[in-house]
């Protein structure tokens, strides 16, 4: 039985929600208990958002993300704020071109990926998040059931917009196969 | 069982209601619960209901008075300043033995206050709500899954009793996405012979109104009602236990707070405390026999809220001073901990009742 807590922060308008939302799908796909929580607020709208989710094999109680296992830091008022709130063994990822310094912790697992810039070189460049959580799912296993992750971004790719999806997967895979520090 | 999916507790409360047969939303948008207003701007003008965006929260309320009136599922959603503002038409409906569904997704107050999670309109909302001698039936759902459910119950027991409903949330449980499953029991259907619908010239005309000037006859109509106050006491209360069995703390806590209480129990019961929670799904009528019984076995029951301390005298009503009943809160926006209620849980276990 496990509990994964699971905080992503950066701007509004970075997609910390849909990364949020897909993670979540990801988890109800995979059979499990999941919540997801924004800050909600003015802070959307430029300052730093922030979105819990939650993965569990159990009931979530809860549904606020205090202390995170795993972090995904999209800017540097983000990572100043949350790396100390780590659990000890967790994992923090690190947009690297957003950010540039070193996480300071010695105790988690630190993850750089120049997500904004991998974004930008192959022309998706909204699609930084998505990298990024290719990465996390990676580094999390999520893609022992790649099919699972398809069927997640399948659910929160709108019908509308269902011409993303492969370009979304594409965002994915990229961050899944970075192979940097 | 169909398809789980993950919603956001405010679009679980409109899909609900459209489930339950409401085809009339009023509204005026205030945040955390604009999204129940804007699903049902999407989805209203498809299913041939109405939507409508009001110029104020006391025209939306009177508006859903008229529909009431009509003998029509109707609802409206707000948030604490608000509800505030819908008060007078809510005491209306009262008085006027109006069935309607209201929605208040809490920030903190008082006053324009903020705009995070709060429980502290509790006392608006379980003691009437504005003035006069009336009741609503206040339903505090603790998951995406029972912001859905109850408001089909909402629906279902405003009309079965003439009265309003009002689903107690806070912008936490407005704001959170859980899976949720929409194939659930459907809200039944109840009679409306009182409805104005016109009487096609075959019955006597029936007249909806709260106006009693002769003061024998308001008193009458008042006493008669809360004979119904006492059928729905004895009849609806709801609420659900947690590891009560061999407890000798009791937590009480509803929405957001009994999630919150939760992870403290888990932890408290590694530790080897003896600990539950006693989680009100109906704040009024308040399950005043649940904890009543709780007080001849628990030394200490600890009301996790967030707002000053509101629930913590209906539970000091229920148990009439057998133990002491102390309080682990936070409010203006800000969320207990699971550390605050854990600390709270082992002060408790070792004899402190401050």
């Amino acid at each position: 039985m496990s509990t994964t807590q699971y905080l992503f922060a950066g701007f509004g308008g970075q997609g910390i929600l849909f990364s949020g939302k897909v993670l979540a799908y990801k988890g109800l796909t995979d059979g499990k208990n999941v919540s997801w929580l924004p800050s909600y607020g003015p802070e959307m709208r430029g300052g730093t958002a922030s979105c819990s989710v939650i993965i569990s094999d159990t009931a979530v109680g809860s549904p606020i993300v205090e202390k995170p296992d795993v972090l995904v830091a999209m800017n540097l008022p983000s990572l100043d704020l949350y790396e100390e709130r780590v659990k000890s063994g967790g994992i923090i990822f690190v947009d690297s071109s957003l950010i540039d310094r070193k996480v300071k912790r010695t105790d988690v697992t630190a993850y750089y990926i120049p997500a904004t810039k991998m974004a930008s070189d192959n022309n998706i460049s909204k699609l930084a998040n998505v990298i990024l959580l290719g990465k996390v799912l990676k580094e999390t296993n999520g893609f022992t059931n790649e099919q699972g992750v398809i069927d997640a971004l399948k659910k929160v790719i709108s019908a509308k917009h269902a011409d993303m999806l492969e370009i979304n997967l594409n965002a994915l895979k990229l961050g899944r196969d970075y192979k940097g520090e | 069982m169909s398809e789980k999916v993950l919603m956001k507790g405010n679009e679980a409360i409109a899909e609900a209601a459209i489930k339950a047969g409401c085809r009339h939303y009023f509204g005026y948008p205030i945040t955390p619960q604009t999204e129940i207003a804007a699903y049902m701007a999407k989805r209203m003008p498809k299913i041939g209901g109405t939507f409508l965006q009001a110029e104020s929260e006391i025209a939306a309320i009177n508006m859903v008075y008229g529909v009431s009136a009509a003998g029509k599922r109707v609802m409206t959603s707000s948030s604490s300043p608000g509800i505030s503002l819908k008060g007078e038409g809510i005491s209306y409906m009262a008085g006027a033995d109006l069935p309607a569904l209201i929605v208040n997704v809490q920030r903190g107050g008082p006053g324009l206050g903020g705009i995070q999670p709060s429980q502290s309109d509790y006392f608006q909302a379980t003691k009437g709500g504005a003035h006069g001698d009336f009741h609503m039936i206040v339903l505090a759902p603790a998951s995406v899954q029972e912001m859905a459910e109850l408001t089909v119950k909402g629906f279902e027991l405003a009309d079965k009793y003439r009265v309003t409903s009002m689903i107690l949330a806070d912008g936490t449980m407005g704001q959170m996405m859980e899976p949720v499953s929409l194939d659930f029991e459907l809200a039944e259907e109840v009679e409306k012979p009182w409805a104005v619908t016109g009487t096609k010239m075959g019955r006597k005309h029936n007249i909806v109104n709260s106006l009693f000037l002769k003061p024998d006859q308001l008193e009458k109509t008042n006493i008669e009602r809360f004979e119904r106050y006492e059928i729905i006491k004895q009849n609806e209360v709801r609420y659900e236990e947690y590891l009560m069995e061999d407890a000798e703390i009791c937590i009480a806590a509803f929405g957001i707070a009994a999630r919150v209480a939760r992870n403290a129990i888990d932890e408290a019961r590694k530790q080897g405390i003896k600990v539950g929670l006693i989680r009100p799904i109906t704040l009024w009528p308040f399950p005043e026999k649940a904890f009543a019984d709780a007080s001849n076995k628990v030394k200490q029951i600890i009301s996790v809220e967030l707002s000053m301390g509101q629930m913590i005298e209906d539970i000091r009503l229920s148990v009439n001073g057998k133990v002491p009943v102390t309080l682990c809160n936070r409010t203006g926006g800000m969320i207990p901990s699971p550390e605050q209620v854990l600390k709270a849980i082992i002060n408790a276990n070792e004899g402190g009742n401050e």
